[in-house]
């Protein structure tokens, strides 16, 4: 073991801390709203890092799976407002099978255009190739918004409408699979199962200090994430909305009582968690410039091991925990091998979860004074 | 019998025992999301027993002994966990089994581990049929009932004298053996195992069989696991044979898509207890036939 490496690995471990850190509080903002394990988070974390990648390469085809997420979106407000239209019921089912043929019909419409169309040409004509890591961060941001909004729907909404509860684990896990399993599939017939390369847009950016090599953009990436979490928190703790998400964690059944616009505000927790996921993945291509889609499992398994290190609903402990978890990992392989890392990282968490399950900073019961 | 149809019974047989294995804690409302794990561990255990010298029919139950005794010591603390904090334990215990047996060089670390006796269809197939009979019998039974009852509502099961303990202990365990006897079997049929071929997906896909199938009765793995096993498998076929291949690449998209929509429409799973009252006793007439015995409307509680 060569000691002269450590101050580099040091650095290495707080760079990778920064791609969980995002994560992990993505996971930790719905487990501690609504308690529930959200597996959207890593599916939405690969979507973003795979139309980073494609709008760099320029696979205009990404604007595909974006126009589809925005008509399935589109979709179901329709469908909500027809819900609660005042209309008779024969004439409700045909406005809603007329909406889903028209549906239909811009889905083909959409798929069925080839590379050279003029939307294409449109997109490097306006982005350039130097240009396009801008539009590939508003298509990725955009996109993942929209699919949170849809997201929203399915694991909370109509569970909540139907059963007038949805904090019941098993039904928005599971809804949560489905959704990672229809995103990872879609990217791997869209794009393969294989490794996805670019060059980076910022190149080899880099700065040295003292031992240390800095890569510019990963630095830039840490600064930012870190900032982008610490903006959160001050949010949930000074601002109207921040209030309304702890009273909503605190006890979800009296925080309508008190005014809480529940069904407005969880939405709105969906969103910020999703965007918090596509900023980790647009780093994430940016900086290691290797995508595949599977490599949101890879990265939010090890955060949901740094979330549970810094107990469940605590931003603060998830931010830690996420760091942590970054640097047991750098230095296992470092010290040991790259297949020692699983040890350390999941023998933590299971000790975590046996002996002190609400973590290292974590409060007493989910739901009580969180975030 | 062909070969092809062959290789396909042993992947359905394999994924009803992984199934049932997850069904019995799920039965008792607890989610193990670590099948990979025990998988692992009873196909390294059979492995390493019988190229120790121990025939087949020795190795594979010695570990599932092996299995049930490891889940048995951890299950006192896993299942002091629940909800989410459970699926969290178990998964990284999963994790532990995988990243321990991949730095073990006399099980062949990364390189795999040959195993040496074969078992074919003619072994896998009755044992299947077995472990679907014991599980129907254990689901008939006291225990059975009293998984039940911690399933719907665990304060009321303790007042009403169950030992929720040992009732959700003993689930548990058995489950983890029949995984492990799934994962020994998987051993011995394809005679090479490693620890990549048991990751995530693999636990996450079992898992789901069990809830889509439905956890209320014992029919619910075998029809999951079977449906969800056949359909893909039979839709990648009418790919091949008409030439439609974007069948092949999205069927599994539709997968996803069914599994957001039954959680809406149908939380309980395909196979519920009114489902199969209704078959049994068709002119019983009234909702969920006689006794109430069926219970009553479907709850938001599944699992």
């Amino acid at each position: 073991m060569d000691l002269s490496q450590l101050p580099q690995q040091i650095v290495n471990g707080l760079m990778l801390g920064g791609v969980y850190v995002m994560v992990a509080v993505a996971f930790t903002l719905i487990i501690g709203m609504l308690n529930f394990l959200n597996f959207t988070v890593p599916a939405l974390f690969m979507l973003a890092a795979v139309l980073m990648w494609a709008i760099l390469e320029g696979h205009g085809i990404a604007l595909d799976l974006t126009a589809i997420a925005v008509l399935l979106v589109l979709g179901m407000m329709a469908a909500d407002r027809l819900q609660h239209a005042k209309l008779t019921a024969p004439l409700k089912t045909g406005a809603a099978l007329g909406l889903a043929g028209a549906a239909c019909i811009v889905v083909w419409l959409v798929i069925s255009l080839k590379p050279g169309d003029p939307v294409f040409a449109w997109l490097d004509d306006a982005a350039g190739k130097s240009g396009r890591w801008v539009v590939g961060i508003a298509v990725a941001l955009f996109t993942v918004a929209m699919l949170s909004l849809l997201i929203e729907r399915f694991t909370y909404r109509y569970m909540k409408a139907k059963y007038g509860d949805a904090t019941e684990h098993a039904l928005p896990l599971v809804s949560s699979l489905g959704f990672l399993i229809v995103i990872e599939h879609t990217v791997i017939s869209t794009w393969g199962s294989d490794a996805l390369t670019t060059a980076s847009p910022f190149g080899n950016a880099s700065f040295t200090l003292g031992p240390v090599l800095f890569s510019v953009p990963q630095l830039i990436s840490l600064i930012l994430s870190l900032a982008i979490v610490f903006g959160l928190s001050i949010m949930l703790r000074t601002t109207k909305l921040g209030r309304a998400l702890r009273s909503i964690a605190e006890r979800p059944d009296t925080a309508p009582l008190m005014g809480v616009e529940v069904g407005r505000i969880v939405p709105v927790v969906y969103v910020i968690a999703g965007l918090l996921c596509a900023i980790a993945g647009i780093l994430f291509t940016i900086n290691y410039t290797t995508v595949d889609a599977y490599v949101g499992d890879t990265v939010a398994t090890v955060a949901i091991a740094g979330m549970v290190l810094g107990g469940l609903g605590n931003v603060w402990g998830a931010i830690i925990g996420a760091m942590l978890i970054g640097m047991v990992e750098i230095m296992s392989i470092y010290a040991v091998g790259a297949t020692f890392k699983k040890i350390p990282i999941w023998g933590l968490l299971l000790m975590i979860l046996i002996v002190r399950p609400t973590g290292l900073f974590g409060h007493t019961a989910i739901g009580k004074g969180k975030f | 019998m062909s070969g092809y149809l062959e290789s396909q019974l042993i992947i359905l047989c394999l994924n009803v025992i992984y199934a049932y294995g997850i069904f019995l804690p799920a039965a008792s409302g607890q989610l193990n999301l670590g099948a990979a794990g025990f998988i692992t561990i009873g196909a390294y255990a059979s492995a390493y027993f019988n190229t120790s010298g121990a025939p087949m029919y020795l190795a594979i139950p010695a570990s599932m002994l092996f299995c049930a005794a490891i889940a048995f010591v951890i299950a006192f603390p896993i299942l002091r966990t629940r909800g989410v904090y459970m699926v969290l334990a178990t998964f990284a215990f999963a994790e532990v089994v995988a990243g321990l047996i991949i730095n073990l060089e006399f099980l062949g670390a990364a390189a795999g581990y040959p195993v040496d006796s074969h078992a074919d269809f003619l072994v896998v197939v009755p044992v299947t049929i077995l472990v679907v009979l014991l599980c129907f019998f254990l689901m008939s039974t006291r225990l059975g009932l009293a998984m039940r009852s911690i399933h719907d509502d665990e304060a009321v099961a303790t007042l009403f004298g169950v030992d929720v303990r040992l009732a959700k202990v003993a689930a548990f365990t058995i489950g983890a053996a029949l995984m492990s006897l799934g994962g020994a079997l998987y051993g011995h049929h394809y005679n090479y195992i490693e620890t990549q071929t048991f990751n995530v997906l693999v636990s996450i896909y079992i898992l789901l069989y069990v809830l889509l199938g439905g956890t209320q009765t014992a029919w619910g793995p075998l029809i999951g696991a079977a449906f969800f096993t056949i359909v893909p498998e039979t839709l990648r076929q009418v790919a091949a044979s008409s030439g439609q291949e974007w069948i092949a690449d999205t069927r599994f998209i539709f997968f996803g898509a069914i599994i957001v929509l039954m959680m809406v429409f149908r939380p309980e799973g395909l196979i519920t207890r009114t489902m199969i009252d209704r078959i049994a006793m068709p002119f019983a007439g009234g909702r969920g036939g006689p006794g109430g015995r069926s219970g009553a409307a479907p709850s938001a509680k599944a699992a």
